[in-house]
């Protein structure tokens, strides 16, 4: 009889947090989203799905989604060009790639709040490093961080700076499982190095690759509100507010409970199809096997 | 012959490339170093120094009184270590049950956990999660910073699978010893996962160690404060914006995940693909 019942007693704690600090928070979202605070804030009204209409009525917000777009697909695909290219360096037999590697992954002990600061200071137009080599070699000067689109371009370069490690070692790790042989065989049969790479490495490497984006995708939509946060403030002119900045503006320094709530949602949804879409591919992988 | 020149242009091309590489990846890291050392006058030098001439070590106590981040280390410490033995204690638990039992229900708290894959509460929920702790009464609070984040379905998942490799007849034996499920998993399966447990909570102490979102919204006093949003403190604190003393704080801040990262980079690598690569 005890141990019929173990299981569950193993099970509590995980599911006390995720009910009340997961669960909970997801439903009482949507059911914030339908209401709206009255002027004074004192209690709330139900609207129904008025906060998603302004929402999406609203520039300031479309705005934001087209930033989060365009500062997603430009950090992950880069990141994981990158990546795929330098792990294949990195892969080699050559001298000193253990220290070319123990240097290549240290941004990833690095959080984004920090990798933040340290490209605000190499950008910094009086102290930074960048702005002068830019200005000795090629003679321009950039306010990196307060004019656009450079800030944009700077946010995305920290962001593919600090996930870059994280995608290599996943990289390395595939590369080193697949057998030298069938490298090695279609090297003799005449494939080019080029065609090595996109017939055989590329497609063995896609289920990694499928892990990346998605990983990098969730980084870049969530994790990366602290180098926003540290470098731009989401400025200049709102180019580098992302959805969830948007969110944190509107939840915490306007305090729009309603509309904030509608913008969890939002993010909420886009991550639950995120999630079903990654384990219907899993699923479906695994069946092949 | 040809063939061994070519090897020989191609190692040399990628040695090149790796070190450039290398060069800019640790750049960040150089030149925070650098200025972190240089007084006050040197700080706003022209052109910018690439070597500190002196080794000025006034930016560090500096650094540490302005933000007061003695107090922002503890609690960063407080927080990722609480956090590292929560996850892991629901983990262990978790994954134990779904191992090595057989229950009503199981299949669908399964999926129930395992939604949550990808839902980081410190980010899509800080609203509710937010309003939540402020019933609780929790804001500006080490329960705030930790409670709501010491289950992870990664880490469930990855003792799951561990604990699937052990063989079953070593429970059977335990059994007929009359050792109770808590003691083969406390004397048996424990010490048998110790290499994996430690892995595991290396990366889960360095991804609390590097939470910025939530403690920035679910703490009001700077004593509550964590590492991280001191580095940001340390900017605007420093309106002369003397970037030697905001560095010196920033490689406070940076220096503890870095070298423990240096020290056992192999585990963490080994434990970050093992995570990954499910099912």
């Amino acid at each position: 009889m005890a141990r019929k019942l173990t299981p569950y007693f193993l099970l509590i704690p995980a599911f006390l947090i995720i009910g009340l600090f997961i669960y909970w928070p997801a439903v009482y979202s949507f059911n914030l989203s339908f209401h709206r605070e009255t002027p004074f804030g004192t209690r709330m009204i139900y609207v129904g799905l008025k906060n998603f209409k302004r929402l999406f009525s609203s520039q300031v917000y479309t705005d934001s989604v087209k930033v989060t777009i365009a500062y997603v697909t430009l950090s992950v695909t880069i990141t994981v060009i990158l990546s795929l290219f330098l792990a294949m360096l990195l892969n080699q037999k050559i001298p000193a790639v253990r220290l070319y590697r123990t240097f290549i992954f240290a941004p990833y002990a690095i959080s984004p709040a920090i990798a933040g600061t340290l490209w605000t200071f190499l950008l910094n137009p009086v102290v930074g490093h960048v702005n002068y080599f830019l200005m000795k070699t090629f003679g321009i000067q950039v306010e990196w961080l307060t004019t656009k689109p450079y800030a944009f371009y700077a946010v995305v370069f920290a962001t593919v700076w600090k996930m870059m490690p994280f995608d290599i070692i996943f990289y390395l790790a595939g590369l080193q499982s697949i057998p030298d042989e069938l490298l090695e065989s279609a090297r003799i049969d005449g494939a080019s190095l080029w065609k090595r790479i996109t017939k055989i490495i590329v497609p063995l490497l896609s289920p990694i690759t499928f892990y990346l984006v998605i990983m990098n995708t969730i980084t870049t939509m969530f994790a990366a509100f602290a180098i926003i946060d540290v470098m731009t403030k989401g400025g200049p002119a709102n180019s580098t507010t992302t959805m969830i900045y948007r969110l944190y503006l509107d939840a915490f320094a306007f305090q729009r409970t309603g509309k904030a709530a509608a913008e969890s949602v939002i993010l909420f949804l886009i991550m639950a199809v995120i999630t079903i879409f990654y384990f219907r591919l899993v699923e479906k992988r695994v069946h092949y096997q | 012959m040809k063939m061994s020149t070519k090897r020989r242009i191609n190692t040399i091309v990628s040695e090149i490339i790796l070190i450039f590489v290398s060069f800019i990846v640790m750049m960040p890291v150089i030149l925070a170093i650098t200025m972190s050392l240089q007084t006050p006058t040197e700080v706003f030098s022209f052109p910018p120094k690439l070597f500190p001439s002196s080794f000025y070590l006034g930016n560090f106590p500096e650094a540490l009184k302005t933000v007061n981040m003695g107090r922002l280390l503890l609690n960063s410490t407080i927080v990722a270590v609480m956090i590292t033995l929560g996850k892991m204690f629901t983990g262990v638990f978790a994954g134990y049950a779904f191992a090595n039992f057989r229950f009503r229900f199981k299949g669908i708290l399964f999926a129930i956990l395992f939604a949550t894959l990808f839902l980081p509460a410190e980010t899509v929920m800080i609203l509710p999660l937010f309003l939540i702790m402020k019933k609780f009464g929790w804001i500006n609070t080490y329960w705030a910073l930790t409670i709501p984040f010491m289950a992870s379905a990664t880490n469930t998942f990855l003792m799951r699978q561990h604990l699937l490799t052990i063989p079953k007849d070593l429970e059977d034996a335990a059994r007929i010893d009359g050792a109770g499920p808590m003691v083969y998993l406390w004397k048996i399966l424990i010490p048998l996962s110790l290499p994996m447990l430690a892995g595991m909570s290396l990366v889960n102490f360095v991804y609390a160690w590097n939470m910025y979102l939530w403690p920035l919204i679910a703490t009001m006093s700077d004593e509550m404060k964590t590492v991280q949003i001191g580095v940001k403190m340390l900017i605007d604190a420093e309106s002369a914006n003397n970037w030697g003393v905001i560095m010196a704080g920033t490689l406070i801040a940076l220096a503890p995940t870095l070298v423990l990262f240096f020290a056992v980079q192999n585990l963490f690598v080994k434990s970050l693909v093992r995570a990954g690569i499910k099912g």
